[in-house]
């Protein structure tokens, strides 16, 4: 009996990882937008997305970082991170490869490309491969059905994708 | 022309630019709304019968309405969020006319006084959002937006905000509580964003769609646009046609078009003409299934989708052919919901879930005919018992996938399992 359950396995736990501090222009950017909001506090998805733009993931120390620069409680920002599924709690790949697997794009072959990348790759989901070059993710309608089946590649749509285009792909990012 | 309001501006070169949108007459209605005082504004947008886009097409001048007379500040955030299965068109909007979007929300601060506006977009759409903020940097450039709007001195703000993919903090609550810089879980209601929203103010949270209808009002006059479109559906509207068809796209129609036409004139009919039409998702995957044969007599407007018993939702239509396994279909939709659920009640976070296994089970083998049974059960469990609709979303597409497509489920369990080699043709 094959009863697989389909989600997203969350790590029991956060590397700690160096050291962290945003860079000078992040925090500058955060000071800029802080008279935007009502409370600090507020700032911390646009305070998260810096962080990951800077190293790539959110790590422990990241977290504490930015628990103090908002004012805010460590657990707090960690719960927050967990919550949302597009901050990576650990080094993603340097290709992220992101396959919608909702309906329409399952309707035109979602399976099929997610086969192929697991075949090729020899990875599951959410694990980079050993070089660190790629990492599959399966991810939700990703809003762009009518070019389905959908890939996103870090922060870039790749519409109306084919087997033979990903193939493609695999071979050309480094 | 007045069958084309919001993409009349699409094929135009370089549609996204200040240059291109003030060349075609853009901030004119406006700078109309600002010499008209907030109840005129309120007044058009209630004659329109203008309805919110996002999914549960609530009157918008109604709700702009409960905002309370009080010191505090008020606020208006823009649903950006589009993460409802089967939706793309306020992706369109704001790549390819975002100053409609900022017009729209300039007119509509001012109509219920609100001098800070955020647009919380879905964390996928990292181009569009730099779209979008460059569009917004062009307008404070320009001085549409600032401490002094177009010379009028009504101050007005408008910030960008991030989402980092999660579906719940598109519902208002959720969205609000996120922007708070807090896990999206929605809010018990009463009391409702309108008397208790953002940092304990009032707030207006409108889709994209919605707000990019209120200049066309305020240039026309809102009894002209509730000429278009039929009854209490007025206007025109976008739909997201994906799935089987052979032209998926964007399209807007006036509300009221037969089903029928949008298919065969619009859509270029199914893609494979050995494979017909088999059912309809018609707004976004919350809502209930139609059969062929409920579609193909089926208007597409908010009345005529109800006498179906099925919602227009958020016009995402998926369009499925004939030889899709049903339950495979219903197991892809409902690992969407329990992926999704924020988990803050437990019907919804142990409902989904068990749903889902349940229906993987029986396309993938190991499920008895008491399943369905326990379906129902689960159902009614969910239905209408947790603080937000998640919980609902789920439940329609199970029970109207059961209710009509019963046979399907049933060859399953005689089978054993999926009784195609693939449950899809690709
Ligand atoms: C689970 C859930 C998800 C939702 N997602 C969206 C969304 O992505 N975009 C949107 O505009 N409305 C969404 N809504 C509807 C909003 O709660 C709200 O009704 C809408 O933004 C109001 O704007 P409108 O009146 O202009 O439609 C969602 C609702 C629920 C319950
Ligand atoms: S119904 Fe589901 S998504 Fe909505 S608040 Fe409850 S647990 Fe969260
Ligand atoms: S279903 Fe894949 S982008 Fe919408």
């Amino acid at each position: 009996m094959e009863s697989k359950v389909e989600f997203r396995p969350a790590p029991l736990r956060v590397p700690e990882g160096e050291p962290f501090r945003l860079s000078d222009a992040a925090l500058a950017e955060i000071e800029r937008l802080a008279p935007r909001y009502a409370t600090r506090a507020a700032l911390l998805l646009p305070a998260l997305w810096m962080v990951q733009r800077q190293q790539g993931y959110i790590s422990e120390a990241s977290m504490r970082h930015v628990a103090a620069v908002l004012g805010v409680s460590p657990v707090k920002v960690y719960s927050v991170v967990t919550f949302y599924h597009m901050y990576h709690e650990s080094p993603p790949g340097r290709w992220n490869i992101q396959v919608c697997h909702n309906l329409s794009c399952s309707l035109l072959g979602a399976e099929k490309l997610l086969d192929l990348l697991h075949a090729k790759l020899g990875v599951g989901e959410d694990e980079p491969t050993a070089d660190g070059r790629f990492m599959i993710q399966r991810v939700e309608c990703l809003g762009a059905c009518e070019h389905a089946p959908v890939c996103q590649i870090n922060d870039d749509f790749v519409f109306d994708v084919t087997p033979k285009d990903l193939e493609r792909k695999l071979d050309e990012l480094k | 022309m007045a069958d084309v309001i919001l993409t009349s501006r699409f094929a135009t070169k370089d549609s996204h630019t200040l240059a291109s949108y003030v060349a075609d007459g853009g901030y004119g209605a406006a700078k109309k709304a600002l010499a008209m005082t907030p109840e005129q504004v309120l007044e058009e947008v209630k004659k329109s019968g203008l309805r919110g886009r996002g999914g549960a097409g609530f009157p918008t001048g109604m709700k702009w309405g409960f905002i309370p007379k009080s010191d505090k500040p008020v606020y208006l955030c823009i649903n950006a969020d589009e993460s409802e299965p089967g939706t793309f068109k306020d992706r369109y909007l704001m790549d390819l006319d975002p100053h409609l979007l900022i017009e729209g929300i300039i007119i509509s601060c001012w109509a219920i006084r609100s001098h800070d506006c955020y647009i919380y977009i879905r964390g996928e759409y990292h181009s569009t959002y730099d779209v979008m903020q460059k569009a917004l940097d062009e307008a404070y450039a320009a001085g549409y937006l600032g401490d002094d709007v177009a010379g009028t001195g009504f101050r007005l703000h408008c910030t960008m905000h991030k989402g980092a993919g999660a579906y719940i903090c598109g519902e208002e609550t959720g969205l609000i509580e996120s922007l708070e810089g807090k896990k999206g879980e929605p809010r018990i209601k009463p009391p409702f964003p309108a008397i208790v929203g953002l940092f304990g103010c009032p707030t207006i949270v409108n889709n994209v769609e919605t707000i990019t209808c209120v200049p066309w009002i305020i240039e026309h006059g809102g009894e002209a646009y509730a000429k278009i479109g039929v009854g209490k559906s007025t206007g025109t509207k976008l739909w997201c046609v994906s799935g089987h068809v052979k032209k998926p796209g964007l399209l807007e129609l006036p509300l009221g078009l037969p089903f029928k036409t949008m298919l065969e004139e619009h859509c270029g009919g199914m893609r494979d003409p050995k494979r017909p039409l088999k059912a309809v998702i018609p707004g976004g995957s919350s809502v209930p299934v139609l059969t062929a044969a409920e579609m193909m007599d089926c208007n597409l407007d908010y009345e005529s989708i109800a006498a179906k018993g099925s919602m227009l939702g958020s016009a995402g239509m998926i369009v499925i052919e004939e030889g899709t396994c049903m339950v495979w279909t219903l197991a892809i939709l409902t690992r969407f919901y329990a992926d999704e659920s924020c988990g803050q009640c437990t019907p919804c976070r142990e409902g989904t879930s068990w749903v889902n296994d349940i229906l993987w089970r029986i396309e993938r083998g190991g499920a008895t005919p008491k399943d369905i049974d326990l379906l129902h059960n689960l159902c009614d469990n969910m239905m209408g018992k947790t603080i937000c609709v998640l919980a609902d979303a789920c439940v329609m597409p199970v029970r109207s996938f059961l209710e009509k497509f019963g046979a399907e489920f049933q060859a399953h369990f005689e089978h054993g399992s999926c009784p195609q080699a693939e449950p899809v043709h690709i």
